[in-house]
């Protein structure tokens, strides 16, 4: 048991999330029509950034656009439409019911805090299940090709942790389609003249000017150029930080950084430790391995987990009767067998490993076997709903999935913690706004499949343009130049930066530190935890950081396109954040959806949630040590238990 | 297996580039060629020489962002392949690879293997959209979408703007990047009223931005990752005529 004083203080709780009172189901509804409104001329005279142009930001840069503010939206791919929201594969979750198979907004609320193993807030993710017909709507409207039946309506799939089907997909890339629709919604706007799109440029530091956020620092990529945009708000929809596992299913660029700096200049980051292991990815092949690849979830709807009974069975898995076999998901949770939640899932697949059961090379692997399916539907309809992924695991591992089963393995998936945001989705600095990944919001300890691309969409139509109003309408804030002092100060600290990154001049490259610091995250933090290994990883972090700021080395200068410099800002960023994860871990000291601890588990080795004392988001204070504010959650429509999927 | 790599190397937009020989003396054959690529840069930024510069972001070949020329051809050997996923065991022991960036009047050098192709993003500005404002969209179901018309719109909407389309053409005409968007809205039932002066907005982007013309030489469907076939430019020309009819 950790007590504060050790890695962390605490500080006082969080009182007020900012969400209306009254029945749940009309929370929303009374938002937003009390909320204050800006009107149409005067929002013109406003500006917002938004920092990213995955499908939370370009869906909430292209909106606010067409409300009419000015809006200047930044990435750092050289175009909008590369944002990692492109990678999504599997689906989209709503609540439209058009299965009539029982779904219901009040379902989706539902399964999504079960999901979330009763870590998550009521208010919000209500309005999460609420909105999230509308996403469907918003999508079709503009052209995003849906799968469809043959009648011409739309198709569904299942996914984990949900008895109906609520998934709406396009193929095995949803992402790409979903984000496809917002990057044409943005650029409608570039060309209407409400946004300026800023690509291959990063944003290095937050500008915060009488406790308002106003304004970001931003480097261009191409020229090393560092210059300040100034603002009345600034959204961050910059994504998760699974890279700080440096493997994981994320985009290569994924990072922290603008997250991270903003939480130094006072946001709050609540449940860092929250990471989601997905238990479909390509097995690691080597050491050379520079990223993992996710098999999508909706393989589970057809494709069947097992490993063979008994330990050191090495036979080819043709070779392995049926009776030998252990489909031990289907044998652990029958009511749910291969699509329960992706943390069970992955915890499972473990277990077997650990058993000495794995499969392929080291033993750190299972099947995902379509024989049963291929029989059963014939192999045009499983190319129908699979074939781009089975292309891509044969390109992969040089393997034939209609011939031989997949070889699967959990990986980092995505980080459900964040910065902390409250009903109306602003930080604890006003006038900064997160939305997407980046904040902590509606998963709780455990994302549900398909919910993810749900929730950045829902930000970024609907509640962040909403809610943004009300800031806004106290607005236009104090004119600000680049020579205010908080302002200077802000961009020299980057240069200053850069500057140090590029001085040190010494002998190890970024990839190598980041590969070691990734080895120990996944060690210690990954999916078990215990105190010893986190009180462990927290030494090991701290003396790998020193060495990379005394031992780094980054070629070239900071005035043309340097990508070791640009990865060395954001593994030294990677570097603070994994020390919080692991206090973060430590303080927890119970078993709670992704977050296994190994001293709090059922006697049958299930996540055992500790609701008396832990039954709390855990927001962090940037300070030395880091402050504990807790934001206790009550629930009054929901009644925690323990999940049960058997 | 050992390799040579020749690489293209370029300091800035400005600079004159050269071919640069590499040796590499341990690549296995699960390696991605991009993880070649790391592997090189790792050499390379312990030995204190600059590494090579290279777009890549998601590894999945689906962000578009890899794109080279690999041995003359863009992605390289492998068809319907972007370069993130090409692996290595397609290559022999003791090969000699060419790795060069796209080459496009459009696509102007950045540096070393990095191109600009900001041009793709002003052709989809002048129309490749369906306006619809958040919020105005009647219920999803309100129009079914026959599934062919679904599917080939899906067919369509796959590319994945990496350029190698160009790239690969004589002209270096962006024709199949732009008739595949024009194709994707023009099959929908949502993307009829502005089909017309949907195709002409964006021919015309796509002419300002230096882009060469389609003498139908066909080579960008062959290297293209995702399959977008040559019919997309078909529905693209009878798009215009239709806005030339209709007058715009
Ligand atoms: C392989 C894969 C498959 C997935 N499949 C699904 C699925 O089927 N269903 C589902 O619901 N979810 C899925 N997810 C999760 C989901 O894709 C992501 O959580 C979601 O897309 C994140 O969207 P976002 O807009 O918050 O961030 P992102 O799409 O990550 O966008 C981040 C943006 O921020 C920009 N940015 C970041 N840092 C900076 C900086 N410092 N300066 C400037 N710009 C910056 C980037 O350029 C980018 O534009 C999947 C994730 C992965 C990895
Ligand atoms: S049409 Fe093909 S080659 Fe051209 S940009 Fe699209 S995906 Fe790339
Ligand atoms: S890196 Fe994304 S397509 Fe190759």
């Amino acid at each position: 048991m950790t007590y504060p004083g050790e890695f962390f203080v605490d500080g006082d709780p969080i009182a007020d999330t900012k969400a209306p009172d009254g029945p749940l189901a009309e929370r929303w509804t009374k938002r937003r029509s009390t909320g204050r409104l800006v009107n149409p001329a005067n929002r013109r005279r406003l500006d917002v950034i938004v920092v990213g142009s995955g499908l939370a930001g370009g869906s909430a840069a292209a909106t606010l656009g067409e409300l009419g503010y000015r809006v200047r939206c930044y990435c750092y791919q050289d175009s909008p439409r590369r944002a990692h929201s492109i990678a999504a594969q599997g689906g989209i979750n709503a609540a439209k019911n058009y299965r009539n198979d029982g779904d219901s907004v009040e379902r989706l609320f539902h399964d999504t805090i079960k999901g979330g193993d009763f870590r998550s807030r009521e208010s919000n993710v209500y309005r999460l299940a609420e909105v999230s017909v509308e996403i469907i709507d918003q999508c079709v409207a503009q052209g995003v090709p849906f799968a469809r039946e043959y009648g011409g309506l739309l198709d569904t799939r299942s996914f984990g942790g949900a008895q109906v089907s609520r998934t709406f997909y396009a193929r095995g890339q949803t992402g790409q389609q979903l984000l496809l629709g917002a990057y044409q919604a943005l650029e409608r706007q570039v060309n209407a003249g409400t946004v300026q799109m800023h690509t291959r440029h990063e944003m290095l530091d937050l500008i915060v000017v009488d406790g308002r956020a106003r304004g970001i620092v931003v480097r261009d990529l191409e020229t090393g150029a560092v210059t300040v945009d100034l603002a009345d708000a600034v959204v961050l929809a910059s994504g998760g930080y699974g890279n700080v596992f440096h493997l994981s299913t994320n985009a290569k660029g994924c990072n922290v950084t603008a997250s991270w700096r903003a939480h130094r200049k006072g946001a709050l980051f609540a449940n860092p430790a929250f990471t989601q292991i997905h238990p479909t990815c390509i097995p690691v092949s080597g050491d050379h391995q520079s990223k993992l690849t996710l098999m999508s979830e909706s393989l589970r709807n057809d494709g069947r987990v097992w490993v063979p009974s008994s330990a050191g069975d090495t036979r080819s898995p043709a070779d392995i009767p049926e009776d030998e076999r252990d489909y031990f998901l289907e044998r652990r949770y029958p009511a749910y067998g291969n699509l329960v939640p992706r943390d069970i899932a992955s915890r499972a697949t473990k277990a077997v490993c650990d058993d000495g059961r794995g499969v392929g090379p080291g033993g750190r692997g299972v099947y995902l076997d379509f024989a049963d399916a291929l029989q059963r539907l014939g192999r045009p309809a499983i190319e129908e709903r699979y074939g781009n992924l089975f292309e891509m695991y044969e390109r992969i591992t040089g393997d034939d999935p209609y011939v031989t089963p997949m070889r699967i393995y959990p990986a980092v998936h995505y980080t459900m913690g964040g910065l902390w945001v409250d009903y109306d989705l602003s930080s604890t600095i006003p006038g900064l706004f997160v939305i997407g990944e980046a904040n902590f919001s509606d998963h709780g300890a455990n994302r549900l499949g398909a919910s993810a691309l749900m929730q950045g969409l829902a930000d970024g139509y609907f509640v962040l343009p909403n809610t943004i109003g009300a800031y806004l309408a106290d607005g236009p804030f104090q004119k600000l130049t680049p020579k205010h002092p908080d302002v200077a100060a802000a961009r020299s600290g980057v240069t200053d930066r850069v500057q140090k990154l590029l001085s040190i001049d010494g002998d190890r490259s970024v990839d190598s530190f980041h590969r070691e610091l990734g080895k120990i995250m996944w060690e210690y933090c990954g999916m078990e935890r215990t105190d010893a290994g986190l009180r462990k990883a927290i030494e090991l972090i701290r003396s790998l950081r020193d060495e990379f700021w005394t031992r780094v080395k980054v070629p070239g200068t900071g005035a043309e396109l340097n990508q070791s410099l640009e990865r060395a800002g954001r593994v030294a960023d990677f570097f603070e954040l994994a020390e919080l994860m692991c206090i973060d871990a430590l303080h927890r000291g119970e078993s709670c959806g992704g977050h296994f601890r190994a001293e709090s588990q059922t006697p049958d080795g299930e996540a055992m949630r500790q609701d008396d004392e832990f039954s709390y988001v855990a927001a962090w204070e940037f300070a030395s040590p880091p402050v504990l504010h807790k934001e206790h959650l009550t629930f009054e429509y929901e009644t925690p238990s323990q999940r049960s999927y058997s | 297996m050992k390799l040579t790599l020749r690489i293209w190397r370029q300091s800035d937009r400005e600079a004159r580039g050269k071919m640069v020989s590499y040796k590499l003396d341990d690549v296995s054959a699960d390696m991605s060629f991009l993880e070649v690529l790391d592997v090189l840069n790792e050499q390379l930024t312990t030995a204190g020489e600059e590494p090579v510069a290279f777009d890549h972001d998601c590894r999945e070949g689906i962000c578009g962002a890899c794109g080279m020329v690999i041995n003359g051809v863009a992605h390289g050997p492998q068809k319907l392949t972007t370069a993130c996923q090409l692996h290595m065991r397609h290559f022999k022991d003791g090969d000699t690879i060419d790795v060069e960036p796209w080459r496009a009047r459009a696509f102007p050098v950045v540096k070393d293997l990095v191109v600009d192709r900001g041009a793709f993003d002003k052709i989809i500005q002048a129309g490749g959209y369906i306006s619809a404002p958040t919020g105005s969209a009647p219920d999803a179901h309100a129009t079914p979408v026959p599934k062919p018309a679904a599917d080939a719109a899906f067919e369509a909407a796959a590319c994945i703007g990496c350029g190698a389309c160009v790239a690969a053409c004589p002209n270096g005409s962006a024709m199949l990047f732009t008739a595949a968007k024009v194709a994707h809205l023009g099959a929908l039932p949502q993307g009829q009223p502005e089909r017309a002066s949907r195709a002409a907005a964006m021919l015309h982007a796509h002419d300002e931005a230096d882009f060469g013309g389609c003498t139908n030489a066909g080579e960008c469907t062959a290297v293209c990752p995702k399959g977008i076939p040559l019919t997309v430019i078909g529905s693209l020309n009878h798009d215009i005529l239709g806005s030339t009819i209709r007058g715009r």
